[in-house]
């Protein structure tokens, strides 16, 4: 418990003093004092996540993460672009069900804002006790549960699990 | 524009602009609120952040430069989480899909 | 019908641009960059479209949508804003408008949904 309250005293401070960016007396003292306050008002809540913090393999693999998502980003962006030009407007769209292997909260808000950032695809709710996601797909190529599973989530879901569990 | 680094960081603003623009395009084509937010969610945040990162590119490493590269951790964080909740709520306050979608299975399971 | 349409749109938005890029702009704002000041012009006729989504759209979420794409552009606003009057706490103002929306969206949401907002 201890250990998580360092860790937001750290992450907070360093934040204040970032975005007051001049080291003066009066900074220095009001960002010890709010960080005190938020590390003992929040240290419930990331209370669970505090043993991700340990392993130095999961910072490699989320260094791995970061291009490959914004390569998927600017794929993402281009597609909708040629939606939206086009005369026609080229789609089916549908709401349809996967299914996920990941359990804990910060993988699955990771999961759901990297479906919505991708080419296609938009989370809509998250159903966390069976494991399903919801998720609108513009061009829906199957409504089955596994193929759809295959097609959108296995590509993310292999590196997040890696990172986050 | 004296500087190269003030042409890359022009480069950067202009396709994010582009991107802004041809969000907001599609908020004005598209047919039902779901295709309306899917669109423009994506093409708008990543407009947005690469304006922000012409910025970072513009100053250097000084107080604006690296509130910018704050604005864009935060913006890609908050982002999809709106549009989440709000497709959410639309979906429950009963808004109908476009009458060409293929399946909801969200209403299906819903009853 | 709609091919009609797409042409009209088409003709339009692309004179509109073209004016914004290439007719000389009655300096309305005193900056010395003339090229930021029409990439303002441009972001300002997306809010444009973004308002119109707000007027016409027929449902209230529609409307929400687009309030909140305008939050994000106005993101952009005040970033390109920060560069030639050379004003540094433009930047706060984004921060901090980033943040309002995103607390504001939650609400509407939850409105919408009809829960009440200590649930």
């Amino acid at each position: 418990m201890i250990k998580v309250r360092l860790n937001i005293f750290a992450a907070t401070f360093i934040f204040w003093l970032i975005l007051s960016w001049t080291l003066t007396a009066e900074n220095i003292i009001i960002g010890a004092v709010l960080g005190i306050c938020v590390s003992f008002l929040t240290s419930e809540l990331f209370n669970k996540d505090a043993k991700l913090l340990k392993k130095p393999l999961r910072y490699l693999w989320f260094f791995y993460y970061i291009p490959v998502f914004l390569w998927e980003c600017l794929k993402a962006n281009i597609d909708g672009a040629y939606r939206v030009i086009h005369p026609s407007l080229p789609m089916r769209p549908g709401i349809v069900k996967v299914k996920t292997n990941l359990k804990s909260e910060t993988a699955l808000t990771f999961l759901a804002n990297t479906l919505t950032l991708n080419p296609g695809t938009m989370t809509v709710d998250i159903d966390q006790a069976g494991g399903f996601l919801y998720v609108h797909w513009v061009d829906v190529k199957t409504d089955d549960v596994e193929k759809a599973t295959e097609y959108i989530v296995r590509k993310f879901e292999r590196i997040l699990m890696r990172i986050f569990e | 524009m004296n500087s190269i680094n003030e042409i890359i960081a022009y480069i950067f603003i202009a396709i994010g602009l582009a991107f802004d623009f041809f969000g907001c395009l599609g908020l004005v084509r598209f047919p039902d609120i779901y295709n309306r937010l899917h669109s423009s969610i994506k093409c708008v945040t990543l407009g947005t952040s690469s304006i922000l990162f012409g910025l970072f590119l513009y100053k250097g490493f000084t107080h604006t430069g690296v509130k910018a590269l704050l604005c864009i951790g935060f913006l890609v964080l908050t982002a999809p989480v709106s549009a989440h909740v709000l497709a959410r709520s639309a979906h429950k306050s009963g808004v109908k899909l476009w009458e060409k979608s293929v399946c909801d299975k969200y209403a299906e399971d819903k009853k | 019908m709609r091919k009609i349409r797409w042409f009209l749109g088409l003709v339009g938005i692309i004179s509109t641009l073209a004016a914004v890029i290439f007719l000389p702009i009655p300096s309305l704002l005193a900056w010395q960059s003339v090229y930021l000041e029409k990439i303002f012009f441009i972001l300002v006729f997306c809010g444009l479209l973004c308002l119109w989504r707000v007027l016409m759209g027929p449902t209230p979420a529609d409307r929400a949508a687009a309030l909140d794409i305008l939050g994000i552009l106005i993101i952009g606003f005040c970033a390109i804003l920060g560069i030639p009057t050379g004003r540094d706490w433009y930047i706060d103002i984004a921060i901090a408008w980033a943040l309002q929306s995103f607390i504001s969206m939650l609400a509407l949401g939850k409105y919408l949904e009809g829960r009440h907002f200590d649930e």
